[in-house]
């Protein structure tokens, strides 16, 4: 490997993640469906010719897609060598999570790049597409119990050979979908973030030559390693375990553990996800890609001054059983991923604050909570569908922010006006939830109570959430947060689902109501530490009841409110 | 009579006066006075213009907006607002600050106590559902005052769709409020998405209180002074206003000064002959860019303050990346060099201001390269520059981790910067469509043209324009800017059922508000225009398109368009955009956006060139400067003095009092005949 100087290794460094941005922006430019253009659902990024691990991705996408593109490329890499007839010019594309994580939503577009004819890296976008088939529109299926069942399946296939877009595939695909011009756009536009990317790096490659950006992309897959080493060799050795619990899969009401034993050795880590559940009939299994993702997911939020390449990943082995929920087989229905991988990180998080309580934060609210209020409006469809937010957790640095966006994303919430002048609902309540955080020396931040009625004659409602009879845990002695509460009004009055926040078929009239009230974050350190004046403060402001104040922190704080 | 732009900033106050009898100008720079800005506003008048009776106008360019709202220093304000929704200020749209570590909080400028609901509430399609309790209001706001509330904002769900309840309810709290401090969300952003329209009332609401104080406090003085013309205060949206309209609507000023300084830009550029012009203003702690093309600057809908500090007003654009200047390179802990976010600032500032800071600078990595002088600071507010610390900030720091000595370390530090700076200006263009190699860059503030010649290197960009005056241009902008006024009102109706008659009624309204307003200042306007424009999407898209629609004015009537005027619009609009239009997609009108500009008189920038002057007597000795791996023996140019048409090969520094111009090996300066400076490669070089 030829040696860098360090003044051009830190230009390229910049200069490549430039890229990867330009990438991100041409398509959030040009995508039709507001998943991808307005909450940045996607990722672009460079990946290695040999093994498709991750050298550099875009800041501005989704985190959880840091770390799951690295297996979409692999996947076409081991489909490229079966058939032997990778070419210059060629782009394949798929949705098989199995293959590539996450959720069939999520298309992948992947294209070597050759250089002087030889293969020099891969680049790859991924974008959530608006509907790819499958039993429900927009592909979000709580009772879907296998992949069929939840969109239309396309394994790595060649979109483009050789610089030949190939109709009979684009013909599949848009018979497919429900939107095919809103494909077509995003379709376009990561095309467009392909063509740009390989510019770019023409440009780059022209300027640099390429054994010398070769040695900066090594040097910057190294260097991230030597920094996560650095960062596991400061703390000590040994073994922490952490468990939690999803409420259920949607269709069996039994408790699935998520346990993780995090154990460090010198400068590695070991994540061991033995003893978490099996594979079950629901869709809340993830496949092995998105598991290893994950894991990157929380090491990030842990470390986030690391940089997004695989490099950070090598000191770091992620161990999964087969048969587990967390490595599950294709066809197991993998639709609620969100749901896993958020429990994922909270163990994650609480098994690694035993051992670095400073460096992470308590857990947040823990679930996406897609609420869908479906109808009849003179003769058309309506389908009001959305993911609500709650509070993240306390950390050594401060309370937890009040309603924030999960952890795996940064997808902010549609405005209730502009919800209400679609769909025939008024918001009765849209409001930060008091004593939903977890208390601690620093608490959690609030959830947040949606209280929706209904404006029409009749409709239909289903809630695919979680964290309804498990609650977000603080960490280093902080406490637990509220735990997730739903409920629908009927003729004879207020009822919770059976399966605590899962529940489809709810049938609501006219003047009916459901209310979501959503989880805080988990509190961090001992209660008994917060100062008495910011108790009273927090009783002053609403964000605490007087009750549940002196029976978290004491009474200490009512002599400061007189 | 005089005209005088005057854009305080956070360091410096800048004047710029324009003699209209005489069309000659002259400039001015003062320290800006702290904590009340009108001292260096009135100094900076004073020294060049004595007898303010001369003077017609003064268009002032204004932080006090800004700076109230980043450090939190606004008044204490009340929030009146639907049933169930007081926490919306807090929830915002359900972000967070950081995409990482899950850190970080949020303190709305209004605390929840402070947030009170009254029974009321309008559906989305106008419908009263709960006409509003009138007694709760009056006893919210009687409880707001006595709580010691200097302003209070109203904040009503769905009232861009019928303001009647918010309307009732404003009413009845102005008879009893003591002060106008009573903002109304309808009045202020009449649009649908409640957080951000809440956020911009309640921010206008927390600025009130301060700002017209400012204000009142800035024209009485000039009036005693003697002035006897119009005050004005340039927008965000880069247009001026009365200085009692932005009084009222405070939270429109929000971008004052940056916005003033991109109009001057588009203004200079498009006069040298070059409307496609990318800006860099290299500041402290950011470089600001902006993208002008065709002569237009870009306006952006809606800005962030700080997180959860939503502005949604038109405002020019300006993108920001945290190298400055004063940001500090640091080498982390994989042995990679970094540059910022962390700066220093003008306090401490850079190594060599010698006032604590000992990390190494984007600055102090210019002086030990011999690109600034180090005997003769820019600003006047040190006498010298400590090369010596710079150096050994920059060895300890830097060199020493990465095995360089000072002066590749400190070559190392400007690459790494320049990459970045470069990296904005690629990513502005690309964002917008555009692709940069066509575009110019002009610097401006105090740094910028110490970086051109590595931004054209970098983004290959063909010339770099450095005007004559890049430390005012913000002041110059003042001077420059048209008077400005933008309404929306949300529609939110499909174009086969709109009611095209009462659209029209709305551009009606909108452009009858606008030439009132023009007719109550007392400005004269060379001519006045309008633009109308529908922010327009197919049914079920939440992103929109901007649709400008062509509308005549007979005798002060509206011709209405009709719909189908507007659905082509819409279809050349969203082509041109997305290169296609969808056959079967219906279409949706969102939002009407109307302006109102009144065009003042331009200056010939022509007033600005030197005079006379030969390229010898401008020559100031020479110094060693380093470039790429050498020294160099460099002459040095008082700029100022070089006379129109000089060209200079460099490598060759031009300066002058707030500003130097570097001009590296390989590239050609030349004086145009408005004073600027074009750099460009040397010809045999092309």
């Amino acid at each position: 490997m030829q040696a860098i100087d360090p003044i051009t290794l830190a230009v390229l460094a910049g200069r490549m993640e430039q890229i990867a941005d330009e990438m991100d922006a041409t398509l959030f430019r040009a995508a039709f469906n507001p998943i991808i253009a307005e909450a940045h659902d996607a990722s672009h990024g460079l990946y290695s010719s040999v093994n498709g691990d991750t050298l550099v991705q875009g800041k501005s996408g989704l985190p959880i897609f840091v770390g799951v593109m690295a297996f979409a490329v692999k996947a076409v890499i081991d489909k490229a060598a079966a058939d032997g007839d990778l070419e210059d010019g060629d782009v394949y594309i798929f949705n098989d999570a199995h293959l590539g994580g996450t959720h069939l939503s999520d298309m992948r577009l992947v294209r070597p790049y050759f250089r002087d004819g030889k293969l020099f890296c891969y680049l790859a976008s991924v974008g959530h597409w608006h509907d790819v088939g499958g039993a429900v529109p927009g592909n979000y299926n709580p009772a879907a119990r296998d992949a069929f069942q939840e969109a239309f399946v396309l394994p790595p296939v060649k979109l483009v050979r050789g610089g030949a877009l190939q109709n009979d595939i684009l013909d599949i695909l848009m018979r497919n979908t429900r939107l095919p011009q809103s494909a077509e756009g995003d379709l376009n536009g990561q095309l467009g973030a392909l063509d740009l990317g390989v510019k770019r790096l023409d440009a780059l490659l022209d300027e640099y030559g390429p054994e010398t950006v070769k040695a900066a992309l090594d040097a910057l897959g190294d260097r991230a390693e030597t920094l996560m080493r650095s960062e596991l060799a400061a703390l000590p050795d040994g073994r922490w375990e952490a468990e939690d619990f999803l409420d259920n899969d949607g269709i069996t009401d039994t408790p699935l553990p998520i346990r993780v034993a995090l154990e460090i050795t010198g400068d590695r880590m070991v994540l061991d996800f033995t003893g978490s559940a099996p594979a079950v009939a629901g869709p809340v299994n993830i496949a092995l890609p998105t598991t290893v993702a994950c894991a990157y997911v929380a090491i990030k939020h842990i470390f986030p001054d690391l940089p997004a390449n695989a490099g950070v990943m090598r000191p770091i082995e992620v161990k999964v059983p087969d048969g587990s929920m967390l490595s599950a087989e294709f066809p197991a229905p993998t639709g609620g991923y969100t749901e896993t991988i958020l429990r994922m990180i909270d163990v994650m998080f609480s098994a690694a604050a035993q051992v670095a309580p400073d460096r992470v934060v308590a857990h947040a609210y823990g679930t996406i909570n897609a609420l869908s209020i479906a109808g009849q409006r003179g003769g058309k469809p309506w389908v009001m569908f959305s993911f609500y937010g709650g509070g993240h957790g306390g950390s050594s640095t401060g309370d937890g922010l009040n309603h924030g966006n999960a952890p795996i994303s940064t997808a902010t919430i549609p405005p209730m006006e502009i919800l209400e002048a679609a769909y025939p609902v008024v918001f009765r309540q849209w409001a930060l939830r008091p004593d939903s955080a977890g208390a601690g020396a620093q608490r959690g931040g609030l959830g947040a109570v949606y209280e929706i009625e209904l404006l029409e004659e009749e409709a239909t409602g289903f809630l695919f959430g979680e964290r309804g009879r498990f609650p977000p845990q603080g960490v280093a002695g902080g406490e637990t947060a509220a735990v997730n509460r739903f409920s629908y009004e009927q003729t004879d009055g207020w009822h919770e689902p059976p399966m605590a926040s899962k529940m489809l078929g709810i049938s609501l009239k006219k003047g009916q109501r459901v209310r979501l009230e959503t989880p805080g974050g988990g509190g961090y350190g001992p209660a008994s530490e917060r100062d008495p004046a910011l108790v009273a403060r927090d009783v002053a402001q609403g964000y605490l009841s007087a009750e549940a104040a002196t029976e978290h922190y004491g009474a200490a704080w009512q002599e400061i409110a007189q | 009579m005089k005209m005088i732009g005057v854009d305080v900033g956070g360091t410096f106050t800048d004047v710029f006066v324009l003699n209209e009898s005489t069309g000659t100008a002259e400039v001015n720079k003062v320290p800006t006075s702290r904590p009340d800005q009108s001292g260096g506003f009135l100094d900076g008048i004073g020294q060049r213009v004595p007898d303010l009776s001369e003077v017609g106008v003064v268009v002032h360019g204004t932080t006090a907006g800004t700076n109230a709202l980043l450090e939190r220093k606004g008044a204490r304000i009340g929030v009146i607002t639907s049933a169930g929704l007081r926490d919306v200020l807090e929830m915002r749209r359900r972000d967070r600050p950081r995409t990482w570590g899950l850190r970080g909080n949020f303190d709305p400028v209004v605390p929840r106590d402070l947030r009170l609901e009254v029974p009321e509430r309008t559906l989305a399609d106008g419908t009263i559902d709960t006409p509003v309790d009138l007694d709760a209001v009056r006893a919210a706001a009687q409880r707001l005052l006595d709580q010691g509330c200097l302003a209070v904002a109203v904040l009503f769900a769905n009232a861009y769709a019928n303001p009647a309840n918010e309307a009732a309810a404003t009413e009845a709290i102005r008879a009893i409020w003591p002060n106008p401090h009573v903002s109304s969300s309808a009045e202020i952003l009449p649009e649908i998405r409640e957080f951000e329209r809440f956020s911009t009332t309640a921010l206008n609401a927390y600025l009130q209180p301060e700002v017209s104080g400012y204000l009142a406090r800035l024209d009485s003085a000039l009036r005693e002074g003697g002035f006897g013309g119009e005050f004005l205060i340039v927008g965000s949206n880069g247009g001026v206003m009365e200085a009692e309209t932005a009084a009222d609507r405070p939270v429109r000023t929000a971008l004052s000064g940056p916005a003033a300084g991109v109009m001057a830009a588009a203004h200079i550029a498009t006069s040298a002959g070059f409307p496609d012009v990318i800006t860099g203003d290299v500041g402290g702690t950011s470089f600001d860019v902006s993208l002008i093309a065709g002569g237009e600057s870009v306006l952006a809908p809606q800005t962030s303050i700080d997180f959860g500090m939503v502005v949604r007003a038109p405002m020019i654009e300006i993108t920001t990346i945290g190298a400055g200047g004063g940001s500090i390179a640091w080498v982390d802990k994989g042995g990679l060099l970094n540059i910022g976010p962390e700066s220093a600032g003008s306090t401490p500032g850079p190594v060599c201001y010698r006032q604590g800071n000992t990390r190494p600078t984007v600055t102090d990595a210019n002086l030990v390269l011999g690109r600034i002088d180090a005997d003769n600071p820019i600003g006047g507010k040190l006498d010298r520059l400590d090369v010596e610390a710079a150096t050994q900030a920059i060895a300890t720091h830097v060199g020493d981790p990465l095995g360089l000595d000072p002066i590749m370390a400190a070559e190392a530090i400007l690459r790494v910067a320049n990459s970045r700076m470069a990296g904005a200006i690629r990513l502005v263009s690309i964002e917008r469509g555009h692709d940069p190699k066509r575009f110019a860059f002009m610097p401006f503030g105090g740094g910028g043209a110490l970086h051109a010649g590595a931004m054209l290197a970098e983004v290959g960009l063909a010339r770099a324009i450095v005007p004559r005056y890049p430390g005012v241009t913000s002041a110059l902008g003042c001077v420059i800017a048209d008077m400005r006024h933008d309404f929306v009102q949300t529609i939110n109706a499909a174009t086969p059922t709109l009611d095209a008659a009462a659209l029209g009624g709305v551009m009606q309204d909108h452009l009858d508000r606008g030439a009132a307003l023009l007719a109550a200042a007392g400005s004269e306007f060379e001519r006045r225009s309008h633009v109308v424009e529908l922010d327009m999407a197919y049914a079920g898209q939440t992103h929109t398109v901007a649709v400008p629609l062509e509308v005549t004015v007979q005798g002060g009537h509206v011709i209405a368009p009709d719909r189908c005027q507007i659905d082509a619009a819409f279809d050349a609009a969203y082509h041109a955009t997305y290169g296609r239009v969808l056959k079967t997609g219906l279409r949706r009108v969102i939002n009407l956006r109307s302006a109102v500009i009144g065009h003042r008189p331009k200056f010939d920038l022509r007033a600005l060139a030197p005079e006379g002057g030969t390229i010898e007597a401008a020559r100031r000795g020479t110094r060693q400067v380093h470039f790429g791996d050498s020294w160099y023996e460099t002459t040095l140019y008082d700029r100022l003095s070089l006379p129109v048409g000089a060209e200079i090969d460099g490598p060759t520094i031009l300066t002058q009092p707030d500003t130097t111009v570097l001009v590296e090996p390989g590239l050609t300066a030349r004086v145009d005949d408005f004073g600027n400076t074009i750099l460009e490669a040397k010809a045999n070089d092309i």
